[in-house]
């Protein structure tokens, strides 16, 4: 489905920018890194080079209606996110949201319950909870709007931030 | 009416007004029930000078027909104008099947209006009553609701609740960016207007029992927290900000304590907090998502939302004992209980072959009734007079208002012409 292919196409991603290209992630859902602004800003630093062509990972993990299991590509996903964050000690936010299907308040919880699988799966990959934090914001920011199941898809997500 | 009130202003007042009037509601009545009374509202007379900014009889009409219970004769079919019952020619609205009149005149005050008005049965040919509304200069809208008020239990039993007020969310983009507004409206749409601007989601508002403070969450912080906010002072609290989820709250009856949800102890539970000792006193233990609380009129036990059974069903926890027992089992998604006021009845969201609708479930019984037939229907809020409720749907891709009547006989749209709406709560009753 949609969602796999999605995945699919994230991990495709790290896997062409391990290889040497540039970054071609287009779905600019939310928090892209910004090397680019940072190099604007400090025009006079030396950039490490070899740090410049880190990948970047896929940042949005997907769920099932009403569901806050992690699915197995996930999984995958959460582990190269576990190995980079275990190497800097930064804040990472994770974001939890819902699809539009179901009651606001209900999904607020539902939202946070996705987000903290994705905690609880860090943790057990060595990552200290501590630099975690989750919020969760329900159905309240869609990624996208819309009503087909291909949108509430892209929806029920946790963002790691 | 508009019109000429807006030739005697200026034009940033014009301005002001043009925007109030696009921001509005309009209501889209869908369905009513077999045999509403037929009752007719003759245009009451005006003893100023110039033109009335409001068309009140056409408010008090327009309330009418909105509860679905009454058929107002249009001013068109009338036979003649009568603005005292002494004008009343009784045969000619038997003719047209009417069963009741209503007759007004309205003078001006020092600084407003009174509207004496009377209430007459047509087949018994005598006079019900005759009452009387004062009001402000900006109050002409608040006399018609009041009068309609008197009108409708006069001849229902029923206490009309054409005077209350609602709040609800509006999201519009401002700027290339989403904006999210409290937004507070006369319960007909009209005169609605913005409490607070946000530029992050705000959501769950709740009126305190009096009427004049209402309880929200709001994401200003970057989290979820939940704030006070007394409707006329603007006086503005943030009451939690823990760690987690701080959503859902939801005044006692008596408006001493909010019940609410925090998550800062793993997962969502139910709390409830004192207002005036800031104790706060944790009132479920499961690792499931407890959310959604709702007060019995007695105040004496809350229903909630919870997937400890594995799907959303609704709950009921006895605030003495802690005792929780499940109260829905039809389906595999009840969630957002409300209670009507008699305590009778429970309102819902209900999954049915999988869309999202609105559900009644007699207490007792356990009977449940699905009130509504559109798929993506949430945030049910009922009126204090127990005989509609409120809440949220979408038309298209759109979020609009919606209201029905609990035996799901009427119903009516309120879709907005600017952003989406959503999350209605309907006020107490305002005295």
């Amino acid at each position: 489905m949609l969602k796999s292919v999605k995945t699919g196409l994230g991990l495709a991603c790290v896997l062409a920018v391990m290889a040497g290209c540039s970054n071609t992630d287009t779905t600019g859902t939310s928090g892209e890194q910004v090397t680019g602004n940072e190099l604007v800003e400090e025009p006079t630093v030396v950039v490490d080079v070899e740090e410049e062509q880190v990948a970047i990972l896929e940042n949005v993990v997907y769920f099932d209606f009403d569901q806050s299991l992690l699915k197995p590509e996930t999984r995958e996903l959460l582990i190269l996110h576990a190995d980079r964050m275990r190497g800097s000690m930064g804040a990472v936010r994770l974001e939890g949201h819902a699809d539009e299907l179901g009651t606001r308040e209900y999904n607020l919880a539902l939202g946070e319950r996705r987000a903290n699988a994705v905690r609880d799966f860090l943790v057990l990959q060595g990552v200290d909870g501590a630099n975690l934090e989750v919020i969760s914001y329900g159905e309240e920011r869609p990624a996208e709007i819309g009503s087909s199941e291909a949108v509430r898809a892209m929806n029920r997500r946790v963002v790691i931030n | 009416m508009i019109k000429s009130l807006l030739k005697t202003v200026v034009a940033i007042v014009i301005t002001s007004a043009c925007l109030q009037a696009r921001a509005q509601l309009v209501v889209d009545i869908t369905s009513g029930i077999d045999d509403p009374t037929p009752i007719a509202v003759s245009p009451f007379s005006w003893s100023g000078s110039g033109v009335l900014p409001e068309d009140v009889s056409g408010i008090i009409s327009a309330d009418l027909r909105r509860s679905g219970l009454f058929a107002p004769v249009p001013k068109a079919d009338m036979l003649s104008f009568p603005k005292s019952p002494k004008d009343v020619v009784f045969r000619d609205w038997r003719i047209l099947g009417t069963e009741y009149i209503v007759t007004g005149r309205i003078e001006p005050q020092a600084s407003g209006y009174l509207l004496t008005f009377d209430l007459m049965n047509v087949f018994g040919q005598h006079k019900m009553f005759t009452r009387q509304v004062r009001g402000g200069q900006t109050q002409l809208r608040d006399i018609a609701h009041r009068a309609a008020d008197e009108i409708f239990e006069a001849v229902t039993g029923i206490r009309g609740a054409f005077s209350t007020e609602m709040v609800y969310v509006r999201e519009e983009t401002r700027g290339g960016k989403p904006s999210y507004v409290l937004m507070r409206a006369d319960i007909d749409g009209a005169r609605a207007r913005a409490i607070r601007r946000f530029e992050a989601p705000v959501m769950s508002p709740m009126w305190a029992p009096n009427g004049q403070e209402l309880a929200y969450v709001s994401f200003e912080t970057g989290r979820p927290a939940i704030f006070r906010e007394n409707l006329r002072t603007r006086e503005r609290q943030q009451l939690t900000n823990f760690k987690g989820l701080n959503s859902s709250p939801t005044w006692s009856p008596d408006g001493t304590k909010l019940a609410m949800v925090l998550s800062k102890d793993g997962n969502p539970e139910i709390y409830v907090l004192d207002l005036a000792s800031d104790q706060l006193t944790r009132m479920t233990r499961h690792f499931s998502i407890d959310t959604e609380p709702n007060w019995m009129p007695d105040g004496k036990s809350l229903v909630f939302t919870s997937d400890r059974g594995g799907k959303p069903q609704i709950y009921q926890l006895t605030l003495a004992t802690g005792q929780v027992d499940r109260l829905t089992f039809d389906g595999d998604y009840n969630a957002r209980p409300r209670i009507s006021p008699d305590g009778k009845t429970l309102v819902m969201v209900h999954r049915n072959r999988g869309t999202f609708t609105i559900a009644t479930m007699d207490i007792d019984s356990g009977r449940m009734r699905v009130l509504t037939e559109t798929t993506l229907d949430e945030s049910p809020s009922i009126a204090p007079n127990g005989a509609m409720l409120m809440y949220a749907t979408k038309l298209g891709d759109k979020g609009i208002l919606a209201a029905v009547s609990l035996d799901a006989g009427v119903k009516y749209n309120l879709p907005s012409q600017r952003g989406d709406v959503r999350e209605p709560a309907w006020s107490p009753y305002v005295d």
